[in-house]
């Protein structure tokens, strides 16, 4: 190899790792595409406006438990207590579909995801206990105080209302998913959250270095405690799309979903160190993993199959940050 | 003139090797008095509700030594149950209807399948340099999937001599089988590890990575020899699986996040390079007689689900603020 050669490879490999480093979404858009084309290669006319809505539909909760991921991994947690929030929200919605009505059902529930993020902020922010093992305590807690709950109203009618089926599994116009409607200000939520305010500024400042935040005066404690504030309130809010998805009311429901909005995440570029990712990657890396699994399916590849593949990828994805970015 | 002796006075080595056990006392010590209790509450409770209780921890004792050797090493392994559900349904799938002497090479092999397993755990995260939780994450989902290429439904069965070696009393009522199969496990593995040079980089790596590495500790190699060791234990996990219950089943259980509790309320620190096996172990039995207990007093199982996560929250706070008293003083 020629010392030309050798430097032109090396800038334009240089250039691609800038690219990755700085704007992962970009790289990751193209994954899409790749997976997009891909599909439609194996099956010529699957790809049509109903195929997009359905992913994007099977994407939405995925993508905002993934926000939980993103944010509590921002700050070098991780929230693997979303599966129980979630579930118990959506389950508590169904048992009040009758007596008291689902808008109060709703206020509930908010309230209840609510009180389990306060306790894991508490014991993460104040007491400094590994958020792993606290996001896994609460939700041991949740399940099982649902689970009670379960056996109370076992009497009382049970089911999802019509209003959530619509919003969780509708699609206007046969094109445009209902849950959008949730999807679109949770997301500019997010993402101005993260962007333009101190708050999002914090998140990073306490995952890059906590010492030093606490040195220029980051109150880490305060911040922790409404950080899981907000992911359990974004647990129960993706927990009521899946029960309208799958019109299904079950104190386990969401728990499949833990370990893939942790992947989907991942994916998407934000670091479980802490200190860098955003929610706009994490979006994608939803939308992939969810072609991917719909690709699998769609070859009539086992549930097996599908699950090694799906761990390759994540693996691979995350070596391929590693390499680029220097860091993990 | 009184001779100085050369190392520490008997009574120092005492005083210290308490205090390094300080944890592991304090919870064979709480065992003791939840049996007291136990015996209190059901005056019945005896021989039979020990066979029982040391048959149904073994599998997540195991689970919870595996995961023990990784967290000390500074790692952790999400994969745990995804490779005893591996190891249980191979086993079980290759035993079915097999004489003796099959059964044993299988047996062997799916150790040493385990060592594999956990070998290619710990390469990817040493050769990518991929934060532990997210490989063995991912690789979850890889070993549960080929565990349904291996068995779709539970299914398949155990060896009789397998089952017996773990199944019933040794001699006196009192002694359960399961309870001497993990003795004796962990003793043959563990305490030779322990004692090497390998165990003590295990530790090493866990305190300070970069220490160790200065000090001439071969990083890379020791973590992949913790992750071997890991997956060897989630398969012996996953074999006594298989063994107490007679069929494999290609769903992994519970056992991933319960070992990674049980590890910390058995003084394990997340951080790595701090505890030993026994704490979690007795932890492990701690937690099934509290459950046992619960049946007795009529408790709904939900609430003694409600009673776990609070005791292992409650006990992890008292521990972080304990450590950070002392670091204050």
């Amino acid at each position: 190899m020629t010392a030309a050669t050798r430097t032109n490879t090396w800038l334009t490999a240089g250039a691609w790792q800038r690219l990755f480093r700085d704007r992962p979404v970009i790289p990751l858009l193209g994954l899409l595409a790749l997976l997009v084309v891909v599909s439609e290669l194996v099956r010529p006319g699957v790809v049509t406006p109903g195929w997009a809505a359905v992913i994007v539909r099977a994407s939405v909760p995925l993508a905002i438990l993934a926000g939980c991921q993103t944010l509590t991994m921002l700050t070098g947690g991780i929230d693997l207590s979303v599966g129980a929030v979630a579930s118990m929200s959506g389950f508590v919605v169904a048992t009040m579909l009758n007596a008291p009505g689902t808008p109060t059902g709703i206020v509930v529930a908010l309230i209840a995801a609510a009180i389990a993020g306060l306790v894991t902020g508490i014991g993460v922010g104040v007491f400094r206990v590994h958020p792993l093992i606290m996001t896994l305590g609460v939700s041991l807690v949740v399940l099982g105080l649902a689970n009670v709950w379960q056996i109370q109203t076992v009497t009382s009618g049970l089911g999802v209302a019509k209003e959530i089926r619509t919003l969780g599994s509708g699609l206007a116009f046969d094109v445009i998913p209902y849950n959008l409607v949730v999807f679109v200000p949770v997301t500019a939520l997010i993402l101005l959250g993260l962007r333009r305010t101190g708050y999002g500024r914090l998140l990073y400042a306490i995952g890059d270095n906590p010492v030093a935040a606490r040195l220029s005066g980051a109150r880490s404690w305060q911040i922790l405690i409404v950080l899981y504030v907000i992911s359990a309130l974004l647990a129960a809010i993706a927990g009521f799309l899946y029960s309208g998805l799958t019109n299904v009311a079950s104190v386990t429901l969401v728990d499949t979903a833990v370990l893939p909005s942790v992947a989907a995440a991942v994916i998407g570029g934000t670091s479980i160190l802490g200190g860098r990712g955003g929610f706009v990657g994490t979006i994608v890396g939803a939308l992939i993993l969810t072609v991917v699994e719909s690709l699998l399916s769609s070859l009539g590849y086992p549930e097996a199959v599908r699950q090694v593949l799906f761990g390759a990828i994540i693996v691979a994805v995350a070596a391929a940050y590693t390499r680029v970015t220097g860091e993990a | 003139m009184p001779v100085e002796v050369a190392g520490p006075r008997p009574r120092d080595a005492l005083a210290s090797w308490a205090r390094r056990n300080a944890w592991t006392m304090g919870l064979v010590g709480f065992f003791v008095l939840l049996l007291v209790f136990t015996k209190a509450i059901q005056p019945t409770y005896g021989s039979a509700g020990i066979q029982f209780l040391a048959t149904s921890v073994l599998p997540l004792a195991l689970a919870a030594v595996a995961q023990a050797v990784v967290v000390i090493g500074g790692g952790i392994d999400l994969s745990v149950g995804s490779m005893m559900a591996l190891t249980s349904v191979i086993s079980a799938r290759l035993m079915m209807g097999q004489s003796d002497s099959v059964s044993v090479a299988v047996v062997l092999g799916v150790l040493a399948l385990g060592v594999v397993l956990g070998t290619i755990n710990g390469g990817l995260v040493v050769l990518t340099r991929v934060p532990d939780i997210v490989v063995t994450l991912a690789m979850s989902f890889v070993w549960a999937g080929f565990a349904l290429l291996v068995l779709e439904r539970p299914g398949g069965g155990s060896a009789k001599w397998l089952r017996d070696l773990v199944v019933g009393p040794l001699g006196n009522e009192w002694i359960p089988k399961a309870l001497i199969a993990l003795i004796v496990v962990v003793a043959i593995i563990w305490i030779p590890v322990r004692r090497s040079r390998v165990g003590l980089s295990i530790y090493a790596i866990g305190s300070n990575q970069l220490a160790a590495f200065r000090s001439g500790v071969p990083v890379g190699r020791t973590k992949v020899f913790a992750y071997a060791l890991t997956g060897l234990f989630s398969a012996l996990a996953g074999l006594s699986l298989t063994a107490s219950t007679g069929i494999g089943s290609p769903v992994p259980g519970p056992y991933t996040l319960l070992s990674v509790a049980a590890v910390v309320l058995g003084g394990v620190s997340l951080a790595g390079g701090r505890g030993g096996i026994v704490g979690p172990i007795v932890a492990v039995v701690i937690l099934q007689l509290m459950r046992t207990d619960m049946t007795f007093l009529s408790i709904n199982t939900d609430l003694a689900t409600v009673a776990q996560g609070i005791i292992l929250i409650g006990v992890v706070m008292i521990g972080t603020l304990v450590q950070i008293r002392r670091a204050r003083a």
